[in-house]
């Protein structure tokens, strides 16, 4: 699979109510890959989410993820398929602990019927502890997640995504109202997640973005504008035109 | 010789009998129409009569052939102002005054032992049917019509000879097609006399034409006669499959108009909540009591005005549609303010509180009116119908109909046009930034609210005039109100109107089918699958912002 | 409470129900002259609020743990009424007016000649019992199929639950439909052939109550309890983020209402049982919102809260109605209005407050947030 594309849209538009939120889209990431999507706002970077993740359905075009077709299934079947979504608004289950929020994640049993009956084995709880430890919350493991600190519901959404064990991790604005020093450090725990997960990063913070060292694609108006290296992409023209205003 | 033939020859001779007079060759001669007019018989004969048949058998007479004093001594009949003196004289008394009814001139005294001339049903038809044929040849242009009409509808081919004289004479072109429809159905009409066949298919023409159900019967008869020619009869059969049709066409037109009218109302009774619901997100549970108190506030404007100014009572009603709208306004303002604004964003908490609030006002209404209805009357103006082609139009409908259209525009152009308008959609938009601009969004709720109140108001008005007026009058309304607006697509008042409309129109199509209670099941089954498969409304608003 | 899992209180109040059913039962069955001597009608009341309890049970688990503001559960509740009821109409044989021992009196009114097929097997009460289950389960499948999987909810959901009971009123109050019509079904003699009337049935048939209601308590705190229970709570403040977690809420909600509109029947066929007599105004809507008033009274989202909330406000409605019939429309609207406003967590978190309060400990709280709307 390491070379080919994991997640390829091809030609894909949607609008709403006679506005085009996306315009003939096209990007495709690699397997390993992380990838970073900036562009202004209206730029259509959550209408993106929504369309890989099932929320919104394309008008037209193509949205394949390791070999399957996304454009016929539901959320749930595509998170199934291997996708983990974060919000931009943090968004966990408040009012249960922050061990509960990580235990609903955890990959697995997902019929209501079979969990019914469920008990927690000892080997999920080995995977809670190592998810507490990688996203520092371990003190907080007994709290209501509704307690926590923005960013750590922030990185206990980062911690469930993880729980879900995905290919692809699909991140919205992570460090929005962050810290500089928590900043620094999602940056570093992106770049780890990335040695074994492909990630797709929508930021409007360009030292973030710089920390990351990754690629980055700039969307405007519902399709790429420009593609490659930050440097070169911040250079680029058209791009600055976009960002400056005209 | 038909059996009805015989009956009417029967009945004349019996009245000419009995009046003493014998006319041996009117008798024989069963064809009436066909006697010569110069008989030396006293037309009057037999009004003395004291048999109802001779009566009417004299009053037909008078009114198809006609006499000097015929039409002073019919209306004489009718207002109960002839008698009939012990040595066979006819009297007409006007208050203390006598005249002689034969020949109009007064008398001194009253008659010796004058009797009142009586009458029964068969008499006041024959009554109706003679003062029609004097109304044809001597009344104004009104009277006229009106008269053509009835001897179109009850035709009596005794009467032909005056429609023919109607109609040889100079008339008004409106007159011409129900005397012409009279003719016809005179001429097919047992007893008629006999035309031939050219003459019979020309008037089942006319009769095919004018439709309804009258003319149906007369070419229904005219079909089942074997005496008539085969030709005539056939066309009278198509002639029937025609009209047929055509009522069908009208029934269907006039469910319509029912279904119409029923949307209307819900229109009425939804269009406050297309506003509280709709615009603003409130679950206002009360609102079927805002239409109630709407209803009874109609009741004391009318209470009041009858009691203050009598002779303005007919104009409570249009009193009533500012005094309900301020009333239920207020009475908005008041619960938003006093209950509603300390649950926004949190519906179905609003939902409980509105529910407990409406079983208090109910409450309050029934200590203070009763629990039984109370009397709302139809001003004059409004009752009545009046006829569209084949529809019935009754006013009470058509009113509301207007009404509802009229408060959809007014509803429209508040809400597009005028600054509360425009400041209502910005805080339901977004709030924090209307706030920003200096909006007061406090007052701007209060009075969206009271908006949506004053209409349920409105809405009340409407209702008291065609529900019954009582303190569970609103609940009746809420889960139609609610299913409105939601059907329709939440927050676009066209789609309540046409959700409205549907509801309206599919109700009354559906009655005749299963009955009404089945057809309101049904209906009501139907749009909750309607609401699961497309949960917001025919016309749903689509976007991102949308979701949640 | 987070979210609710202590739910310690409900096995004690599981007991208290019990205990007090048992005593009045016993009461029942003194001699009058006794001073512990219950009467029959208290009996009888007895087992209609915990017939209702049953109903707020059902309806606080929708509500408080997955958010769904039924509008239309008494539908579900007066089904499992009609199904018991059809037995107990059976039962009466030829003991009726008409003494007809094939057809029910109402359908000899009505110069019927035989049994709808769907009165067939209504004789034997294992049928009954079934259709107890089967007929409201099976409406509660159907209509919770197509809801939950359109993503209808919030007060939509709210206001089509309302519309459904609404339509199964105007529809029992047919005669065309084989249910009798406005006067429902009523007259009963016996169950199983013992004599409804007698003190001893109505004894056994409160304890009866009491031990379904108990049980029914602690089945649905072993369903909200567990991890399950956790996901419902998930389902509940946040649909659409268990949905990207891979789980698909609309079989949680429709597994849930299923088993609620089960408790619901259980309780309507208990209330035939006890009541005697079955009408379509169960099903008026202003019964399902009456029931979920119970809930908000007694505490949402505690299982406790609803059960004790049932009993007390139908406790208030029988003595109201008794003494100040007028007053009590407005005592009802005024604690829709009151417990909105100022006890959004009833009387189980006025409790909780006040236990905290004493034991001096900081509330580490937040609320569960809201509603799904």
């Amino acid at each position: 699979m390491s070379g080919e594309a994991l997640l390829e849209l091809r030609g894909v538009s949607v609008s709403f109510d006679g506005f085009r939120a996306i315009n003939d889209l096209s990007l495709s990431l690699r397997q390993g890959e992380m990838r970073a999507i900036v562009g202004p706002n209206g730029a259509g970077k959550t209408t993106m989410m929504d369309i890989i993740t099932g929320k919104t359905r394309p008008d037209t075009g193509v949205v394949r993820f390791a070999g399957h077709d996304l454009t016929k299934r539901d959320e749930a079947a595509i998170a199934r398929l291997g996708i983990g979504r974060k919000f931009q608004k943090p968004t966990v289950f408040e009012a249960l602990s922050v061990r509960d929020n990580l235990l609903l994640s955890l990959k697995g049993l997902r019929s209501p019927f079979a969990l019914l009956f469920a008990r927690e084995t000892a080997e999920e709880a080995g995977r809670i502890d190592a998810l507490l430890e990688t996203t520092r919350l371990a003190p907080h493991a007994r709290v209501q997640a509704g307690g926590l600190s923005h960013g750590q519901k922030q990185w206990l959404e980062i911690g469930m995504l993880l729980g879900q064990e995905p290919q692809l991790l699909l991140v919205d604005e992570p460090v929005a109202g962050m810290t500089d020093a928590e900043t620094m450090a999602t940056a570093d725990l992106l770049r780890d997640i990335n040695r074994t997960r492909s990630i797709v990063v929508v930021e409007h913070d360009m030292e973030f973005v710089r920390a990351l060292g990754v690629g980055v694609t700039v969307l405007h108006e519902g399709s790429v504008l420009a593609e490659g290296a930050l440097e070169a992409v911040s250079a680029d023209p058209r791009v600055i035109d976009v960002y400056l205003g005209r | 010789m038909s059996e009805r033939r015989r009956r009417v020859a029967l009945l004349v001779l019996l009245g000419v009998v009995l009046a003493g007079a014998p006319a041996p060759s009117r008798a024989q001669t069963s064809d009436r129409t066909t006697s010569d007019a110069a008989s030396p018989v006293d037309p009057f004969a037999g009004l003395t009569s004291p048999h109802f048949e001779a009566i009417a058998a004299a009053v037909g007479r008078l009114g198809a052939e006609g006499a000097p004093q015929a039409q002073a001594v019919l209306r004489a009949l009718s207002a109960h102002h002839l008698f009939v003196a012990e040595d066979g004289g006819l009297y007409v008394r006007e208050g203390e005054s006598w005249t002689d009814a034969r020949t109009g001139a007064p008398v001194a005294s009253a008659p010796a032992g004058a009797r009142m001339v009586r009458e029964n049903n068969r008499v006041r038809g024959a009554l109706a049917q003679a003062m029609a044929g004097q109304a044809l040849l001597g009344g104004d242009a009104a009277a006229r019509r009106d008269a053509a009409v009835r001897l179109a509808d009850h035709p009596d081919p005794a009467m032909l000879p005056v429609v023919e004289r109607a109609l040889a004479t100079p008339h008004e072109a409106g007159l011409d097609v129900p005397l012409q429809r009279a003719r016809a159905a005179m001429l097919l009409s047992p007893g008629a006399p006999t035309t031939g066949e050219q003459a019979q298919s020309a008037a089942v023409r006319v009769l095919r034409d004018a439709g309804g159900l009258d003319a149906r019967a007369v070419l229904a008869r005219f079909a089942a006669d074997e005496a008539a020619p085969a030709e005539a009869r056939k066309a009278a059969r198509r002639a029937i499959v025609t009209i047929d049709r055509r009522i069908r066409l009208w029934n269907l037109g006039q469910q319509v108009f029912y279904g119409l009218s029923l949307g209307s109302v819900l229109l009425l009774a939804a269009m406050g909540l297309a506003i509280t619901f709709g615009v603003m997100g409130i679950i206002n549970m009360a609102h079927g009591e805002l239409v109630m108190l709407g209803a009874y506030t109609t009741y004391l404007t009318q209470k009041t005005l009858t009691a203050v100014a009598p002779g303005l009572a007919a104009f409570s009603l249009p009193l009533a549609v500012p005094v309900a709208f301020l009333v239920c306004g207020a009475a908005g303002m008041l619960i938003e303010r006093g209950l509603i604004r300390f649950l926004y964003g949190r519906p179905l908490e609003t939902l409980l509180a509105t529910w407990g609030l409406s079983l208090v006002l109910q409450q309050a209404v029934r200590s203070l009116f009763g629990p039984t209805n109370v009397a709302v009357a139809t001003p004059g103006w409004l009752a009545g119908s009046f006829q569209l082609g084949g529809l019935t139009i009754t006013l009470d409908r058509f009113a509301i109909m207007l009404f509802a259209g009229a408060v959809m525009g007014a509803v429209l152009l508040v809400l597009r046009r005028t600054a509360l308008g425009l400041q209502m959609r910005a805080v339901t938009q977004n709030r924090r930034m209307a706030a920003l601009m200096g909006i007061r969004t406090a007052r701007v709720d209060a009075l969206t609210f009271g908006l949506g109140s004053g209409v349920a108001g409105l809405a009340g008005v409407a209702v008291s005039q065609i529900d019954n007026v009582s303190p569970n009058l609103g609940q009746g309304y809420i889960i139609d109100s609610f299913l409105v607006v939601v059907f329709g697509g939440v927050g676009n008042l066209w789609g309540t109107l046409a959700a409205a409309m549907t509801l309206g129109v599919g109700g009354k199509a559906l009655e005749p089918l299963v009955g009404a209670v089945s057809g309101k099941i049904l209906l009501l089954l139907l749009v909750i699958l309607f609401i699961q498969r497309h949960p917001r409304g025919m016309f749903p608003l689509r976007g991102r912002g949308v979701e949640s | 409470m987070t979210g609710g899992f202590a739910f310690r209180g409900v096995v004690r109040t599981a007991a208290a129900v019990l205990a007090i059913a048992a005593l009045l039962a016993l009461g029942s069955l003194l001699p009058q002259s006794t001073p512990l001597s219950v009467s029959p009608f208290v009996v009888t009341l007895a087992g209609k609020y915990l017939a209702y309890a049953m109903l707020a049970l059902a309806v606080d688990l929708v509500w408080g743990f997955v958010g769904i503001l039924t509008l239309g559960h008494a539908a579900f509740f007066a089904l499992g009424g009609y199904a018991m009821g059809m037995y107990l109409v059976r039962e009466i044989g030829a003991r009726g007016v008409y003494g007809n021992p094939d057809l029910p009196d109402f359908m000899v009114f009505l110069s019927w000649k035989a049994l709808p097929w769907y009165w067939w097997g209504s004789d034997h009460f294992v049928v009954a019992a079934v259709l107890v289950l089967a007929v409201p389960g099976a409406l509660a499948a159907l209509f919770g199929w197509l809801a939950f999987r359109s993503r209808v909810g919030g007060v939509y959901l709210s206001i089509i639950t309302q519309a459904l009971t609404y339509a199964l009123m105007l529809a029992f109050f047919q005669n065309g439909l084989g249910f009798g019509g406005n006067n429902g079904l009523t007259d009963f003699k016996d169950v199983l052939g013992f004599d409804l009337h007698r003190p001893g049935t109505r004894a056994a048939l409160l304890m009866i109550s009491a031990l379904v209601l108990a049980g029914a308590m602690l089945a649905t705190r072993a369903l909200v309890g567990g991890r399950f229970g956790r996901l419902l709570i998930a389902v509940r403040d946040a649909e659409s983020r268990t949905r990207f977690l891979g789980y698909r809420p609309d079989q949680v909600k429709l597994l849930v209402w299923v088993v609620s509109a089960l408790i619901a029947a259980v309780g309507g066929a208990l209330y035939v049982l006890q009541v005697g007599i079955i009408n379509p105004g169960e099903f008026a809507p202003a019964n399902s919102i009456e029931s979920v008033i119970w809930v908000a009274v007694g505490g949402r989202g505690t299982l406790s809260g609803a059960v004790i909330g049932a009993v007390l406000v139908n406790l208030g409605k029988t003595l109201f109605t008794a003494w100040l019939p007028e007053l009590w429309l407005y005592g009802l609207g005024a604690l829709f209005i009151a417990t909105t406003l100022f006890l959004p967590q009833g009387l189980m978190g006025l409790g909780r407050h006040l236990v905290r309060r004493r034991a001096e400990v900081t509330p580490e709280i937040t609320r569960p947030a809201g509603d799904a709307a």
